[in-house]
């Protein structure tokens, strides 16, 4: 079930001019995120806007929180849901 | 009494020193964004993380315990102050030295997501002086500094570290491609605002 199908419960940003492709938020939301060619984290499926606001669904959610708190760089927030 | 403070206080100044050494190559894979085989990104970030704590869980409890010994006569303002030391006040004042940039170190890194990256980045540079500085006042300080185990030990860690730092500072900064499916749709790419490799 893809996000779009389910309210999202929460926006996972990521700022580009930090993030430094180190992938370990591509590991923990293995689900939703994937590599691109150069290592840093691309969302399938998802628009141009969303590529940098990721929706999250509820159960996507912890592991979101671990992501922004391990990401290396401080690259990533989680934000409310778009509505 | 004092003989088993002591001997707790060498013990723990020599396990923090291979806890430093391991947090050093940790935080070396973590800045280069590689996995270990077992261990992925994101494990290497909190083992970096935890046996940077635990290296200074064991540094408090080898300056702690040391605080009682009659030899080296430390004082609370030894501890925070470096150089006034009424033993060996050189060598002893390294570790003082060392043990100030930790607490800098840990606290930025907890705070981290309060301060912001460059604080806590330009904190963390102090990393690569607070190692050697370390092991000058384990070898001058300590009591067995030139027992060929102890050289031996600190002959491995040395190693350990520079052949790391060496890595740290060769080859290309960016890590390689993270094993996984290029997104599909260039795009997606092409929107994509900060990105310099190209
Ligand atoms: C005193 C203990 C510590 C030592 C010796 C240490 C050592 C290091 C080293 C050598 C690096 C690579 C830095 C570089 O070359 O850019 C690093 C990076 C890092 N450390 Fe530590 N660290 C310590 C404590 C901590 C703690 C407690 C945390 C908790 C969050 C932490 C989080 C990080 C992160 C996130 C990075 C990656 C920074 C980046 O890639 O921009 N460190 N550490
Ligand atoms: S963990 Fe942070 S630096 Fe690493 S790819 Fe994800 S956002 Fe970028």
């Amino acid at each position: 079930m893809s996000a779009r199908e389910q309210a999202p419960a929460a926006r996972l940003h990521i700022d580009w001019t930090r993030c430094d492709a180190r992938g370990s938020c591509i590991e923990l939301l293995a689900g939703r995120l994937v590599a691109d060619e150069w290592g840093y984290p691309s969302a399938p499926g998802m628009n141009a806007a969303e590529q940098s606001d990721v929706p999250l669904r509820a159960d996507e959610l912890d592991a979101g929180r671990d992501a922004v708190e391990l990401c290396p760089r401080l690259a990533l927030t989680l934000r409310a849901p778009r509505s | 009494m004092s003989e088993v403070l002591w001997a707790i206080g060498r013990t723990s100044g020599i396990v923090s020193l291979i806890l430093f050494t391991a947090s050093i190559v940790l935080g070396i894979l973590t800045r280069r964004g590689r996995p270990l085989p077992g261990l992925p990104r994101f494990g290497v970030v909190m083992v970096h993380r935890s046996v940077s704590l635990l290296a200074a869980v064991f540094l408090v409890l080898h300056v702690v315990t040391l605080l009682g010994d009659s030899y080296a006569k430390l004082n609370l303002v030894d501890v925070i102050v470096p150089f006034l030391g009424s033993f060996q006040p050189f060598w002893q004042g390294l570790g003082t030295v060392a043990f100030d940039l930790v607490l800098a170190v840990i606290i930025t890194s907890l705070l981290r997501h309060r301060i912001g990256d460059r604080a806590f980045r330009f904190v963390h540079w102090f990393v690569y002086a607070l190692w050697p500085v370390a092991v000058l006042h384990s070898i001058g300080n300590g009591t067995d500094g030139s027992s060929p185990g102890f050289v031996l030990l600190v002959a491995a860690c040395s190693i350990a570290v520079v052949s790391a730092v060496i890595w740290r500072f060769s080859a290309r900064s960016t890590p390689p491609p993270t094993a996984g499916r290029p997104s599909s749709d260039p795009r997606l790419v092409q929107n994509r605002p900060g990105r310099s490799a190209r």
